[in-house]
């Protein structure tokens, strides 16, 4: 995922093609394993549960997944998890526009730390997000007597969803910004444009589509975030409640149909944000294959 | 004259490259400020609150033998779970990176496909796959084979999720490596696996390191899809992440925190281990690229 958008910059190698196919081994061994195994783990439990639903009548089905409970916990995920990929869009793109334009001491350090969120459990993410915000926390005890209450309410969802979202527009635009030639800057400069006219009409049309990608890779991460949510959110249902744990409450009361029904929905809204953030990259590629 | 209009000229080109030192400066401090907030607080709070009430009884939070139990069970998940992707994804990279055929760019979404799947979701399916009520639940039960609420959903539950980690991170690096030098051995005699392991191996083995030691991370904190097949026996069928949970909602805070920072120390060791592999990497990368080169060699990320 990290990497996802490096292949994109890369031109095909030389020596791919048809005729390779002939030369090296292998082919059908690992296309059949990764077949295999892709359906064994992947493909037969998912249509397990889309089977599920088709066990249900249609407005038992509706009746599960519109319940104002449930409506509640879609605008819930969905609101936080979009503004929570808006902080990260703005916050990447800048941390990204540092890391690679400029010098400073621990940079290195910074640029290693980015994947943190990728690497820290979601669990203890949560439970260590909680302890700072909360009345007596680090954060927690400062905004507190300004009124502002973080913890076990909705704006500690965002907080959670912008941790585990932030290496996403981070590292899809790093390598875009590496790459990009800084010829067309001084042409534009010779031009006579400023600075910020360089930047809107220059760099940022150049690294819009890896901006998107990541934007939209933190937004069905976000979505499906359950660990690092349910210690911060006070899970209070139709205030702040999200899908997962509607699902996993449905479960607890043995509402199997329920459960699944849920899960459907949102088992088809993340295989449409997947197929979207492949676009995404197609365009990316074309992109960046487009000009030099 | 000339010399007064080029001095300008460089200055207006340099201008046009970089930012004056305060704008610089202020990009750099926001930056930095929101990365202390978001990442550097949270990783520190995690070690203040462990060592809260000393050193002692931090020991003491990991000496207990439910600890100790999950501490087991996750270093046992994982031993099954990554061995087993570390296979696939060597699989799935060999056949998507070095073979062109059709419905590959779909097979590619498919690999990606857990990324985007709710933890959650992917621990509902095994229940209804394994579950009493579920598809295979009768045979099971008659076979007398616990899956669900038992150690064996627990690692498929993990491999399910950490499912496409190294398979994506080996596709773009092995993609950019072409499939030059394995045709080059296999020409010249070599079997498919001397090439693989002669020829390709060492080419991708810092992706590989790193895509294994992400696995690994993500393996034994998964927590989601983990907590849904798990039932949370107690010394039975709780993993660390699952134990943290316990004993937070029980107000041991000093003991959740003592398992919590075990999860976190793993973190970092995990983004230690990917620095020192892509310094590795460049460096390799670099002294390739000082030989003279009988072609090119592409850009590896």
């Amino acid at each position: 995922m990290v990497s996802a958008s490096s292949a994109s910059l890369t031109a095909p190698a030389p020596g791919r093609g048809r005729g390779s196919k002939r030369v090296l081994p292998g082919f059908g061994l690992t296309l059949g394993y990764t077949l295999f195994y892709l359906s064994i783990i992947v493909l037969i439990p998912l249509s397990a549960l889309v089977f599920k639903t088709f066990t249900m009548t249609w407005p038992a089905f509706w009746e599960a997944v519109s319940a104002p409970r449930v409506m509640a916990s879609y605008r819930l995920t969905f609101g936080a998890s979009l503004i929570a990929a808006l902080v990260n869009l703005v916050f990447g793109l800048l941390i990204a526009w540092v890391l690679v334009r400029y010098k400073f001491p621990g940079k290195k350090i910074v640029d290693a730390l980015v994947d943190l969120p990728f690497a820290l459990p979601t669990a203890v993410a949560g439970i260590s997000l909680t302890a700072l915000l909360a009345g007596n926390g680090w954060i927690g005890q400062y905004l507190e007597p300004l009124g502002i209450q973080l913890a076990f309410k909705p704006a500690g969802i965002v907080i959670a969803l912008i941790f585990i979202g932030l290496p996403f527009v981070v590292r899809t635009v790093q390598p875009v910004l590496e790459d990009a030639e800084k010829e067309l800057e001084e042409a534009a400069t010779s031009l006579g444009a400023t600075r910020l006219q360089i930047f809107t009409k220059v760099i940022l049309p150049s690294i819009t589509p890896a901006l998107l990608t990541g934007f939209a890779m933190a937004f069905a991460r976000a979505v499906g975030e359950y660990g690092s949510v349910i210690f911060i959110a006070g899970n209070m249902p139709m205030i702040s409640e999200i899908t997962p744990l509607i699902i996993i409450g449905k479960l607890e009361q043995y509402d199997y149909a329920g459960a699944t029904a849920v899960a459907v929905v949102m088992l088809v809204i993340s295989f449409v944000l997947l197929l979207i953030i492949n676009a995404l990259q197609a365009w990316q590629r074309r992109h960046a294959g487009a000009p030099a | 004259m000339s010399a007064v209009s080029s001095s300008r000229n460089t200055r207006r080109a340099k201008a046009g490259t970089t930012e004056a030192p305060w704008v610089r400066w202020t990009l750099i401090g926001i930056a930095m400020l929101f990365l202390l907030l978001f990442l550097v607080l949270p990783l520190l709070a995690v070690f203040t609150e462990a060592l809260r009430k000393g050193f002692g009884a931090y020991l003491d939070g990991l000496r207990e033998p439910d600890a100790w139990s999950a501490i087991k069970l996750t270093l046992l998940t994982a031993a099954i779970a990554v061995p087993l992707n570390l296979v696939f994804g060597v699989a799935a990279a060999w056949c998507i990176a070095k073979y062109e055929f059709r419905g590959k760019a779909f097979l590619t979404t498919l690999v990606d496909l857990p990324f985007s799947v709710s933890p959650v979701v992917a621990g509902l399916t095994y229940v209804l796959m394994f579950g009493s009520h579920g598809w295979m639940g009768s045979w099971l039960q008659a076979h007398d084979i616990k899956v669900i609420f038992a150690v064996p959903g627990i690692v498929l539950a993990t491999i399910f999720v950490t499912f496409p980690f190294i398979a994506r991170e080996l596709i773009p690096l092995m993609q950019a490596q072409g499939s030059d030098e394995e045709q080059a051995a296999i020409v010249l005699g070599a079997t498919g696996w001397q090439t693989f392991y002669k020829v390709t191996l060492p080419n991708i083995k810092w992706g590989l390191l790193y895509g294994v030691i992400l696995c690994n991370a993500r393996a034994m904190g998964e927590f989601g899809a983990v907590s849904v097949v798990s039932g949370h026996i107690r010394g039975q069928t709780n993993t660390i992440p699952l134990h943290v949970e316990i004993l937070y909602n029980e107000y041991q805070s000093v003991a959740a925190f003592a398992a919590a920072s075990l999860l976190a120390l793993l973190a970092l060791v995990t983004l230690v281990v990917k620095s020192i592999a892509e310094w590795r990497a460049e460096r390799e990368q670099a002294a390739a690229a000082s030989l003279p080169p009988e072609r090119p060699t592409p850009q590896i990320a």
